[in-house]
């Protein structure tokens, strides 16, 4: 950058000025390397003819690498060499772990695309032998949405109060046992849950009872906490002027609560539930050991018999192991995908439309 | 100050409490310790139910690989050969994901441009809201039958290493391949814990290193890996803990055998979690108390495991 020559070298500035200034590698040379790479191990393997997206990439990735490293060791030095080999390990990280998403997406898409129709939504598997090229999810979306509506029920006036007892009540040991404790219950396994809801049933009707009210409870253990964990950071988003001006006007402190604090962060406890929702609406094990696998009807009672959810969908297709079956799997995770997604965009959308404008 | 405004400048709760507000008080006070009671409750429930197959046990539970307890009296079963697959899978997938998760947090908080971060941030974020069911269908589906050449090839070139001795499954359906899925699903959450810990580095040391004539990298191992340590590991301890419970995509994975066995590449081994979904439908006798012993002992594991990180984590953002 500055201009070193319009200083006046000194006797022995030789040597130092040759180490101040380094040889870099032109801005544009990443670039047109990694084209240049990938345009020639294309070339390459087509003239092999055992073109393959992975391995392409693969051996793009690999040539590049090598080819930066030893030109910015040979121009630049080892520091700097050092410094981009790191940047490439960094962003081939990245792209690593974009790969399973895309093929997870993709091959959901592609196998599930065939049976996802109008028919297969809205029929259930009663009377459908397991072999039969028919049968749909309607049962099991039916199922899904009344557990995970009830477990919703169950968890959000739980873990929206307790959200806000640790912020605006709680003080000093129990509040830091409370909120270590909703951070333990986080990483509860989900199947753990369902041994609970299990023994729990057990004790209180006998042994052999399934239903929807079981797997709604243990899908609820699972999401209070998520519930809790994220009301509880809409909650301290809440400025502190606002509570006091309704204090200072004489308001009592559950009414403040109700029409200032909750209100205010009414679109931020509303992402959180929506993500919540996503996070346990994919829940399988849980709902095998306490709603059941093998239903096939369509049944709306939470309380009586068993009930079948996309989940446990997929995983009794793919266990009964025909191709029709895996065809049905498939375009239930697709209907199941989507509807996670549908909420996830959601949520966010929410999220951005009514954020505070002071938050950013 | 105002000594003189005191009774005015009181704090409001003073005098006649409003019902209103004790009632309000006492709910949320009720929900937060609601909390406590149901932690506490599904370790007592599990001990309840537990209790009557593991007194009536023939044979060490701690240590026996056999699973002989869907019989009226008599039952023989251990959890040896389901811990050590539990254990074994779980510690494959930190080992895989927790450099992968590292780089992808530095990727986002210092290499990618500024403006792209907070998408790139979503999609791996995304990588955690899909289901795990359908990472287990995608498992079968497509990624083991993809895996079944490289383990060849692995066998082949590498089979001088006890872990990778064949012959290789030809189905794919092995310990690794239900790593190699537990791993991707454990990355979001490694990735943001570190990702936090990453944005908190002082902006001064940062900058002091790069004063100081550092390249990027230096620049990270001087400043932002020795500060963010406590975070990167608390974090891997939380995905560890999310792989260790993880049943679904495991159960449809690998077809299970119940023996002790490091070969990664040949069908054997079960974990825990895996076993219960499996075995639970058609559990009779003592069958279904076994497997809430089972279940007992996965949840100890993961609360140990999750009050380490949880306490990791805390002592880190204390010290910053």
């Amino acid at each position: 950058m500055s201009t070193t020559t319009t200083q006046p070298p000194g006797p022995e500035t030789g040597p130092t000025e040759a180490a101040l200034r380094h040889a870099s590698l032109p801005r544009y040379f990443p670039t047109a390397l990694l084209a240049s790479c990938a345009a020639v191990v294309a070339g390459v393997l087509l003239a092999f003819s055992s073109f393959g997206a992975i391995l392409w990439a693969l051996l793009t990735a690999a040539s590049y690498v090598v080819i930066t490293v030893t030109a910015s060791a040979r121009v630049e030095g080892g520091r700097k060499a050092t410094d981009r080999f790191v940047t490439s390990l960094v962003y081939g990280c990245f792209l690593l772990a974009i790969a399973p998403l895309v093929s997870v997406l993709w091959t959901v898409l592609r196998n599930g695309f065939d049976r996802f129709d109008g028919y297969f939504l809205s029929v259930s598997m009663n009377g459908v032998l397991p072999s039969m090229d028919a049968g749909g999810v309607y049962h099991a979306i039916v199922g899904t949405l009344a557990i995970t509506g009830m477990a919703t029920l169950i968890s959000v006036p739980i873990g929206v109060m307790t959200a806000v007892y640790l912020v605006e009540y709680a003080r000093g040991r129990i509040k830091r046992v409370i909120t270590f404790f909703v951070d333990v219950m986080t990483g509860i396994p989900s199947i753990v849950a369902g041994l609970f809801v299990v023994a729990l049933w057990m004790v209180l009707f006998g042994p052999g009872h399934t239903n929807g009210a079981a797997g709604a409870i243990s899908l609820a253990v699972l999401m209070i906490p998520v519930v809790v964990r994220s009301s509880e950071e809409m909650l301290r988003l809440v400025p502190r002027d606002l509570r006091e001006a309704s204090y200072a006007l004489g308001v009592p402190r559950w009414r403040t609560i109700t029409r200032v604090v909750l209100p205010t962060s009414a679109a931020g406890l509303t992402t959180g539930i929506m993500l919540a929702i996503a996070r346990v609406i994919g829940e399988t094990a849980p709902l095998i050991l306490t709603a059941g696998s093998s239903a096939v009807s369509i049944n709306w009672n939470l309380f009586d018999g068993q009930m079948m959810s996309l989940p446990v969908f997929i995983y009794s297709q793919v266990r009964m192991g025909g191709a029709v079956n895996y065809e049905r799997a498939w375009a239930a995770a697709l209907t199941l995908i989507l509807t996670v997604m549908l909420l996830f965009f959601l949520a966010r959308m929410i999220g951005r439309a009514f954020a505070p404008k002071s938050a950013r | 100050m105002t000594t003189t405004d005191a009774p005015q400048a009181a704090p409001p709760p003073t005098g006649r409490r409003r019902i209103g507000d004790t009632v309000f008080a006492g709910l949320a006070r009720g929900s937060g310790l609601l909390i406590l009671l149901i932690l506490a409750g599904v370790a007592a429930f599990l001990i309840i139910q537990a209790w009557p197959s593991l007194a009536a046990n023939t044979a060490n539970f701690l240590t026996t690989q056999e699973w002989d307890a869907n019989v009226r009296e008599n039952p023989a079963f251990g959890v040896a050969a389901l811990a050590f697959g539990t254990v074994l899978a779980a510690a494959i997938a930190l080992l895989l994901a927790t450099p992968v998760a590292v780089g992808i947090a530095l990727f986002i908080v210092y290499y990618a441009p500024r403006r792209v971060a907070a998408v790139l941030g979503y999609l791996v974020d995304l990588l955690a809201a899909i289901p795990s069911v359908v990472y287990g269908l995608w498992g079968i589906g497509f990624l083991a039958p993809q895996l079944v050449p490289v383990f060849r090839g692995m066998t082949e070139y590498l089979g001088w290493i006890p872990l990778f001795s064949g012959p290789a499954s030809t189905s794919g359906r092995t310990i690794l391949t239900a790593s190699v899925v537990l791993a991707v699903m454990i990355l979001p959450i490694i990735t943001a814990m570190s990702r936090d810990v990453f944005r908190q580095v002082p902006q001064g040391h940062r900058e002091a290193a790069l004063a100081m004539g550092a390249t990027r990298w230096e620049m990270i191992r001087l400043a932002v890996l020795p500060f963010g340590r406590s975070g990167v590991v608390g974090g891997a301890m939380l995905g560890l803990g999310r792989a260790l419970g993880e049943t679904m995509a495991v159960a449809m994975i690998l077809s299970p055998s119940l023996a002790i066995s490091f070969d990664l590449l040949r069908s054997g081994n079960q974990t825990i979690a895996a076993h219960i979904a499996l075995q639970y439908p058609e559990a009779t006798g003592y069958g279904v108390s076994a497997l809430i012993a089972a279940g007992l002992v996965l949840f100890a594991i993961t609360l140990a495991v999750n009050m380490g990180a949880r306490y990791i984590v805390a002592r880190g953002s204390k010290e910053a």
